[in-house]
């Protein structure tokens, strides 16, 4: 057990980040496991600042990181507010059909 | 001795079920992986010392977002083994980007080192003597109280959204009509009649 630093954290954050972007390649048809993978990475992102903020006493990273919670929020409500539309005009959520929303 | 032990634990949680989220075949469970690797990401959080935002992580998301995620994953009549088809094919080319990813954050990981000023340059240093929400409370509502106006802009920009984009009418459906209630005057609503006894008032 050794001791624990900065880096550990912003370790973590890193896999947690590639892995959010190896679910948003490898999910290509499922929009929820996109939107999660959305979210696994803000967290990640959250976890860099929080870690930073921590380690240097700045607390500015903690409010960004309140921001950053904040739009993940929202864009989690919208997102799936327009997958709720769409399920109900195509009566199934695969993206491969969403260019059909062109005019 | 105890918090490092912690931490590996509440990491190891959290990627575990991060890499669960992604890979497992029903949604209900990819959720419910992402309310455990959100519980543990508080964990750590509580070991760097924000408890706000740990606790903020845990009433947001899995109090409210999480459970959103699985309202809609509920309500949508999909079915789910066919959206998984293609995950095979796409396997490479999504762990060959993964890979490629994490080589390059790892090099900057390597390669990385605090500037020495960083002290010096610090936006809202913690202040001392202070719980973390004192401090933060402090912070957000001096230094940073526009940017928490226009947060709460966002939020109810998205929630007006929401409920703009899901929001019908169904036609056929009888609806109660305010000013057609409210109008209804003396005139329409009464009207006398005179009825001898036994007779009633049959058309």
């Amino acid at each position: 057990m050794m001791e624990i630093g900065l880096g550990h954290y912003l370790a973590v954050a890193a896999v947690l980040f590639t892995i959010g972007v190896f679910g948003i390649f490898v999910n290509r048809k499922n929009v929820i496991i996109l939107l999660m993978s959305i979210e696994l990475i803000l967290l990640s992102v959250n976890i860099n600042l929080v870690a930073f903020s921590s380690f240097l006493g700045d607390l500015a990273g903690q409010v960004f990181a309140l921001f950053v919670l904040t739009v993940a929020a929202a864009e989690a409500a919208v997102g799936l507010a327009i997958l709720v539309v769409f399920f109900r005009n195509r009566g199934d959520i695969s993206v491969e059909g969403v260019n059909l929303m062109k005019g | 001795m105890l918090a490092s032990l912690a931490f590996w634990a509440f990491s190891g949680v959290a990627i575990l079920s991060a890499l669960m989220v992604v890979i497992a075949r029903n949604p209900v469970r990819s959720v419910l992986f992402l309310i455990l690797a959100f519980i543990s990401a508080a964990g750590l959080f509580v070991l760097l010392g924000a408890e706000f935002l740990a606790m903020l992580l845990i009433v947001v998301y899995v109090g409210a977002v999480a459970v959103l995620f699985l309202f809609v994953v509920m309500m949508l009549d999909v079915d789910f083994a066919e959206l998984k088809q293609g995950f095979l094919s796409y396997l490479p080319l999504g762990g060959l980007i993964a890979i490629v990813l994490a080589i390059e954050l790892a090099m900057i990981g390597m390669s990385w080192q605090s500037a020495p000023q960083a002290e010096a340059l610090r936006a809202a240093a913690m202040p001392e003597g202070m719980t973390n929400v004192e401090a933060l409370g402090t912070v957000i509502y001096d230094q940073y109280v526009y940017f928490f106006q226009i947060a709460g802009l966002v939020l109810l920009v998205a929630m007006i959204g929401a409920i703009v984009l899901t929001l019908r009418h169904k036609e056929g459906v009888k609806r109660q009509s305010v000013t057609a209630q409210v109008g209804r005057d003396r005139k329409t609503a009464v009207e006398m009649l005179d009825i001898k006894p036994g007779q009633g008032i049959g058309e």
